[in-house]
C-alpha cells in the first residue's frame, strides 16, 4: 500500500492557504510511490464543503468531519482521526504543514504511532522505494538528508516552499465519523492579534526591520510599505527590536524566532547577525537597506542600497505605489 | 509544585557551522556550545512556580555526552534542586530521545513537565509532544503564558497572527517560548551551591527510530550579491531589477 495522507488545515470552516501546498505535496510523493492521496479535513460544521476544492490539488479522498467541537483545533479528535485513517489506509507516509498547529499536532500522532516525524521539510522524494527528505537543520546552516524505513513516514513541509499544483478530477468527499470525546487538551479560544496582516511565515514578501529604524514609532514608514506591496506582504524583525520590545515576539525572523521563505524579503536597517541570516537566507529575493557598506547583510542580499533607511523607504514606497496604480 | 525540565546543550545561535569530513556531524571546533535558549525559559517557569508554591522540587533532566553535564550544573545555579544526565550518543531523529525522556520521566511524580518549545540545532520541534502522547498527557506547545489555578492551567500559545488559548488539567506538558518570562541569571551564590546538588548519570541506549541520516550538507549558495547604488536616487534602479531581473514585483 502507498497511499499517502495529508492533514488539512482549516480554520474558521476555511482552508489555511498551506493546505494545497499540503495535498500538493502529498500528490507529488504519492505519484512517485504509485498510490492516492487521502486528505483528512477536521472542521465546525459546514467545513467539508470548503474541503471540497482539494480534489484539484490532487486529494483522490476527502474524509471530511463536521463537528461543533471541531471549529477549533482539538488535538486528541484530530491524533484519534489520523491514527485511524492511517490504520486502515496502511498509509506509506502522512504530510502535515509545519504550522503552528501542524507542528504541534504531527508530534502528537508520531508519538501516538511511535514512528519517526521529520519537521520543516523542504524537499520530499523516493530513492529506491525508501522515502527520502531534506529538512534545514541550525536554522538552515546546514542540511539533513533523511531516509525513512518504517512506515508511515511523518513529515511536516515548510509553508511557503512547496508548489500549489492544480490538477484535473474531482476529490471524493466521505464523511469521517468522529466522535469528540472529552479532551485532555482543550482549546477555548483563539486571541485576534492582528489577523488583517499576514503571519510572518506565510507571507510572500516580508518587511523586516532592525536598529537602524531607530526608535519603534518609525515603523510607521515600515507599514506604510507593506500596505503599497500589497496583502501578500507582511512587517518582521530583527531579534534587537523584539529584544527592546519595539516589536512583538511574533514578528522575529531568525534562528530563536521564526524561519521565512518568503519570495522577497527586506531587511531594512538589519545588520545581519548569524542568528538573522540563519532565519532568511532561504527567501528567494532579499534585498538590503542599510547605512554601513560593510554590514553582513549585503553578504546574502541579491540586491543592496547602501543609504538611509529614512529616505530610501519612502522613495521605495513611492514607487511601488507608483507602480501598482499604474496597474503594473 | 513539582516539576521536571528536559533540557539540551547546543551550539549558541551565534555559532558558525560547519559539516565535519565525514559529512554526517558538525566540526565542533571553534562552535561554542550553550544551553538551548528556550529551555531557559522552562527552567525559569518552573522556578517561579516552586518559588509561588512555596516549595516543591525542580528536576532537570538532559539527553547527551558527558559535555552536558555544564549545562545541567547551569539549570542547578539557576535554582533547580537536582538533575539527571541521560548519557547517549546524539541523535537528530527526535523519537528515540522522546522515548529516552519518558523511560526516564514516566515512573517520577511532578505536576508539570517542561520543555523549551524548540531546540535549536535538530529544530525538530517534537520532543516535547511525543513525550506527552508516550505518557498519556495534556500538552500546550509554544507557551507565551501560563495560569495554574486548582490544578488546572491555561495556557496561550503562539499561532500564525494570534494565540490559541488552551486548558488542560495536571500533570500536564508545557513547551515554553520566549515571553513566558524572563529568565535568571545564575548568581554567584547559585554557582557555588549547584556543585554540592545532585547530579545523577545512567547510560541509556537510544532505540532506533526508523529515520536514518544519509548526508548532513551546507545550505545552497546564494547568488552573487550586488549593490545596485547608494541613498534614495538607487531606489528606481532597485525596482527595475526586482520586475525585470527576478520579477517579484
Amino acid at each position: 500500500m502507498a497511499d499517502v495522507i495529508a492533514y488539512v488545515e482549516m480554520r474558521d470552516g476555511m482552508l489555511r492557504p498551506v493546505a494545497r501546498e499540503t495535498v500538493s505535496a502529498a500528490r507529488a510523493l504519492a505519484d512517485e510511490l504509485g498510490g492516492g492521496v487521502v486528505a483528512v479535513a477536521l472542521g465546525g460544521p459546514g467545513s467539508a464543503d470548503a474541503a471540497r476544492e482539494l480534489g484539484s490539488y490532487g486529494a483522490d479522498r476527502i474524509l471530511a468531519a463536521e463537528h461543533a467541537a471541531l471549529t477549533n483545533y482539538h488535538p486528541d479528535a484530530a491524533v484519534q482521526a489520523i491514527e485511524s485513517v492511517s490504520n486502515a489506509t496502511a498509509a506509506a507516509a502522512i504530510v502535515f504543514p509545519a504550522s503552528a498547529r501542524g507542528k504541534d499536532l504531527s508530534a502528537r500522532v508520531a508519538g501516538r504511532l511511535d514512528r519517526s516525524l521529520a519537521a520543516e521539510v523542504t524537499e520530499l522524494s523516493v530513492e529506491d522505494g525508501a522515502i527520502v527528505v531534506t529538512r534545514p537543520v541550525y536554522a538552515g546552516k546546514a542540511y539533513a538528508k533523511l531516509r525513512f524505513r518504517a512506515t508511515p513516514a511523518l513529515i511536516s513541509i515548510r509553508p511557503n516552499v512547496f508548489p500549489v499544483v492544480e490538477k484535473q478530477g474531482d476529490g471524493v468527499v466521505e464523511t469521517l465519523d468522529i466522535e469528540p470525546g472529552e479532551a485532555r487538551t482543550r482549546v477555548t479560544g483563539i486571541e485576534g492579534g492582528s489577523r488583517e496582516r499576514l503571519d510572518v511565515r506565510e507571507a510572500d514578501v516580508v518587511v523586516a526591520g532592525g536598529r537602524g529604524l531607530q526608535a519603534p514609532e518609525n515603523w510607521n514608514m515600515l507599514d506604510d510599505l507593506v500596505d503599497a506591496l500589497g496583502p501578500q506582504a507582511t512587517l518582521g524583525a530583527s531579534r534587537a527590536v523584539v529584544d527592546a520590545g519595539w516589536r512583538p515576539h511574533g514578528e522575529q525572523v531568525g534562528q530563536t524566532g521564526k524561519v521565512v521563505s518568503p519570495s522577497l524579503y527586506f531587511a531594512i536597517g538589519i545588520s545581519g547577525a548569524i542568528q538573522h541570516l540563519a532565519g532568511m537566507q532561504t527567501a528567494n529575493v532579499i534585498v538590503a537597506v542599510n547605512k554601513d557598506p560593510e554590514a553582513p547583510i549585503f553578504g546574502v542580499a541579491n540586491y543592496g542600497i547602501v543609504g538611509d533607511a529614512f529616505e530610501v523607504v519612502p522613495r521605495l514606497t513611492e514607487e511601488i505605489r507608483t507602480l501598482r496604480d499604474s496597474g503594473g | 509544585m513539582n516539576s521536571i525540565v528536559c533540557i539540551k546543550r547546543v551550539p549558541d545561535s551565534e555559532a558558525r557551522i560547519r559539516v565535519a569530513s565525514d559529512g554526517k556531524s558538525i566540526d565542533p571546533s571553534g562552535v561554542k556550545f550553550d544551553m538551548n535558549e528556550f529551555d531557559k525559559y522552562a527552567i525559569e517557569e518552573a522556578i517561579q512556580r516552586r518559588e509561588a508554591a512555596g516549595g516543591g522540587q525542580v528536576t532537570v533532566v538532559t539527553v547527551g555526552g558527558d559535555d552536558a553535564r555544564e549545562t545541567l550544573r547551569q539549570a542547578l545555579a539557576m535554582g533547580a534542586d537536582e538533575a539527571v544526565l541521560l548519557r547517549a550518543d546524539p541523535s537528530l531523529d527526535g523519537l528515540p530521545i522522546a522515548r529516552a525522556l519518558a523511560d526516564e520521566i514516566g515512573p517520577r511524580p511532578f505536576d508539570l513537565l517542561l520543555f523549551g518549545k524548540q531546540a535549536i540545532d535538530d529544530d525538530g520541534m517534537q520532543v516535547p509532544a511525543m513525550v506527552a502522547e508516550l505518557l498519556g498527557l495534556p500538552c500546550a506547545t509554544v507557551v507565551v503564558s501560563l495560569d495554574i489555578e486548582d490544578g488546572r492551567a491555561t495556557a496561550r500559545r503562539e499561532i500564525e497572527g494570534g494565540h490559541e488559548v488552551v486548558e488542560f488539567g495536571l500533570p500536564g506538558v508545557v513547551a515554553a517560548q520566549k515571553g513566558l518570562n524572563e529568565p535568571r541569571y545564575p548568581s554567584l551564590k547559585g554557582i557555588m551551591a549547584a556543585k554540592k546538588k545532585p547530579l545523577e548519570e545512567k547510560d541509556v541506549v537510544l532505540v532506533d527510530g526508523g529515520l536514518e541520516l544519509v548526508e548532513l550538507s551546507g545550505p545552497p549558495a546564494r547568488p552573487e550579491p550586488q549593490i545596485v547604488g547608494e541613498g534614495a536616487e538607487a531606489v528606481p534602479e532597485l525596482v527595475r531589477r526586482l520586475r525585470q531581473e527576478v520579477k517579484v514585483l
